[in-house]
């Protein structure tokens, strides 16, 4: 959180002055930016990595599962920037790739229960019989604590990047569901609502022209939210062993292998939780970032 | 009053009930078959046959599922595949480093956290504030391992202050105990207080703009009575509750935190668990993990309705 993006509460009313101040012929994205400092570095900061990730094969890595013994854990030097590993892989090339699984999983995560829960929620928002039916379900849901649930998924599937979304985005999705619930709720109770509803207007077209753009920027932060935890869960589902399989190179797995050797070899576990670090702090800025500027007040009640 | 007690609990029952219903049908609703996977790449059908049989698998799901809960009813979790213990005796045996753990970092990330938050209300917009700020997002972003590898790394391998690694038993003395627990409860507590301190900071604003602030200010009232006593007593109940939904946290948290540290709790369970694919033991620990964090929120809200008389029954 930087000095600029003031938090939950405050978040409304002193941002509001100075906007004058900045010149009006900006472009709007950019005017955007200017206001919420937090989301521009966050936002930088996951486009380097998201650019790193993508481009691993052209800045200088080497095939991050090649195995090569002679090199076995070498600390880091001209040659192999970040060292290397139990196996004499290249932890510089591994950790660039890892980063393609973390922010896949962040992100498949992050769409995939905005859209299982929004359909939930406006189920059981919309349907007075079965509201209370599927909202215990989810409170059930969430009261398994989320890592725990991931973990007992995990044990009864092969480890494989699309098990651990699937996994996680089982333990996510309530939240955004009981979200969505709510927005349904109270909106579902506004004069302007029960106009649309005595005027004859079709249930779709009320969602559609009046409850899902009131969803939309709660959602979206809580995507964010979700994508960081999403990120965090995956890193620790592989260093436990009930992740990614070792094959993958993703920076839970690369932490786990490093573990036996972390208190003579620490860079083997101090790279990529550098990394994992950065990344869940770029997608929380943008996350406090977006909060702040979407709906201060709704983001309270998350 | 009692009506509304008896109907919070009551209000539990189901969701319990979602929670055991879930797990248990996991083992029906995963695809493929647990039983192989289970056993393993490495095993002859007999084996899988053994599990697919110890896991009941070979039996209608309503009949399962009933002896199940019978089962569960008497407190009887099952039968772990690997060591042929019952998983209530494994729970029972890793139970005590893991509740040390839990109930220290409880009550370090509070005693910190709520001060804390309510010095950077009191000093909003100060550099005090935005540096609990700037420490609450890093709490959020920095996950417990890399926090417990780092601490692990300067504070008993560079300086040698404290243990790096390991459990000692409350039996063999209190200061023993707590310094092996002082570097993996900072860990596991980073995101548990940046999450009570940034809620307690925002109800913490929100009650100092009210006119009784003021008028206790004018009467008199010094700025601690004021801020802990005034204005913290009516800023209670939110921060109560993230105490109590933040255990989920913890939870997660301390099964890392254990393997990061060594320590043999019910996390090192869990992690054997998964290695060894041992299903009963791990359909136990997410019960378990589960019903505590239930029960704990339960009594939270039961807490503060007693404390806070403004709360209707």
């Amino acid at each position: 959180m930087s000095s600029q993006a003031p938090d939950l509460t405050s978040s409304a009313a002193p941002d509001r002055g100075d906007h004058h101040a900045v010149p009006a012929k900006r472009h709007p994205w950019l005017l955007f930016l200017r206001r919420h400092p937090t989301v521009a570095v966050g936002g930088i900061l996951l486009l380097l990595i998201a650019f790193a990730a993508i481009a691993a094969p052209f800045l200088g890595t080497t095939d991050p599962t090649k195995v090569n013994t002679i090199m076995r854990t070498r600390a880091p030097s001209a040659q192999h920037w970040f060292g290397t590993d139990v196996l004499g892989r290249d932890l510089y090339s591994r950790i660039l790739y890892g980063a393609r699984v973390s922010l896949l999983v962040g992100f498949t995560v992050a769409v995939l229960s905005s859209v299982c829960g929004l359909v939930v929620g406006l189920f059981a928002g919309f349907s007075r019989r079965m509201d209370a039916f599927v909202m215990r379900i989810m409170d059930g849901l969430m009261s398994i604590p989320s890592i725990l649930l991931a973990v007992a998924l995990m044990a009864l599937n092969r480890g494989s990047v699309g098990n651990v979304i699937f996994a996680i985005t089982i333990a996510e999705f309530p939240r955004v569901a009981r979200l969505v619930r709510g927005v349904v709720l109270s909106l579902r109770e506004q004069p302007y609502v029960d106009a649309a509803v005595t005027s004859g207007t079709s249930l779709p077209r009320i969602v559609v022209m009046h409850i899902l753009p009131n969803t939309v920027a709660p959602m979206v932060v809580q995507a964010t939210y979700i994508c960081a935890s999403a990120m965090i869960t995956e890193a620790i589902l592989s260093f436990i062993g009930a992740g990614t399989p070792p094959i993958v190179p993703s920076w839970g797995n690369i932490m786990a292998e490093g573990r036996a050797l972390w208190q003579v070899k620490f860079y083997i576990v101090l790279f990529p939780a550098i990394f994992l670090s950065l990344t869940v702090l770029a997608v929380n800025l943008v996350g406090d970032g977006l909060r702040d500027a979407l709906d201060p007040r709704f983001a309270k009640k998350i | 009053m009692f009506a509304y007690v008896a109907r919070r609990i009551v209000a539990t029952i189901p969701v319990m009930a979602v929670v055991a219903l879930f797990v248990f049908s996991l083992l029906f609703i995963s695809p493929g078959d647990p039983a192989t996977v289970i056993a393993g790449d490495q095993a002859t059908p007999a084996e899988v046959e053994r599990i697919r049989h110890s896991l009941g698998l070979d039996r209608s799901f309503i009949v399962q599922f009933a002896d199940w809960v019978w089962r569960l009813l008497h407190l009887d979790l099952g039968t772990s595949i690997f060591t042929n213990l019952p998983v209530t005796t494994l729970i029972a045996q890793r139970i005590e480093p893991t509740l040390s753990l839990m109930i220290v970092t409880l009550i370090v990330a509070v005693s910190i956290a709520v001060p804390v938050g309510v010095i950077a209300a009191w000093k909003a917009g100060t550099w005090v504030d935005r540096m609990v700020m700037a420490f609450s997002v890093f709490g959020f972003s920095v996950p417990v391992f890399v926090i417990g590898y780092v601490l692990a790394f300067v504070f008993a391998l560079s300086l040698d202050w404290l243990p790096v690694q390991g459990y000692t038993p409350i039996t063999q003395g209190i200061v023993p105990w707590f310094k092996g627990l002082i570097l993996p409860s900072i860990a596991l507590g980073c995101v548990y207080i940046a999450l009570i301190a940034r809620i307690t900071r925002a109800t913490m604003l929100e009650v100092l703009q009210q006119d009784y602030i003021r008028t206790a200010r004018a009467k008199g009232v010094g700025q601690k009575g004021l801020l802990f006593i005034h204005a913290l007593k009516n800023a209670a109940v939110p921060i109560v509750t993230v105490i109590g939904i933040g255990i989920a946290l913890l939870i997660g948290g301390a099964v890392v935190t254990e393997s990061v540290f060594a320590i043999p709790g019910l996390g090192r369970l869990t992690v054997d668990a998964i290695l060894r694919r041992d299903y009963p033991v791990i359909q136990g620990l997410v019960l378990l993990f589960s019903f505590l964090y239930v029960i704990v929120n339960l009594a939270v809200d039961l807490v503060y309705t007693l404390v806070d008389p403004r709360i209707r029954y």
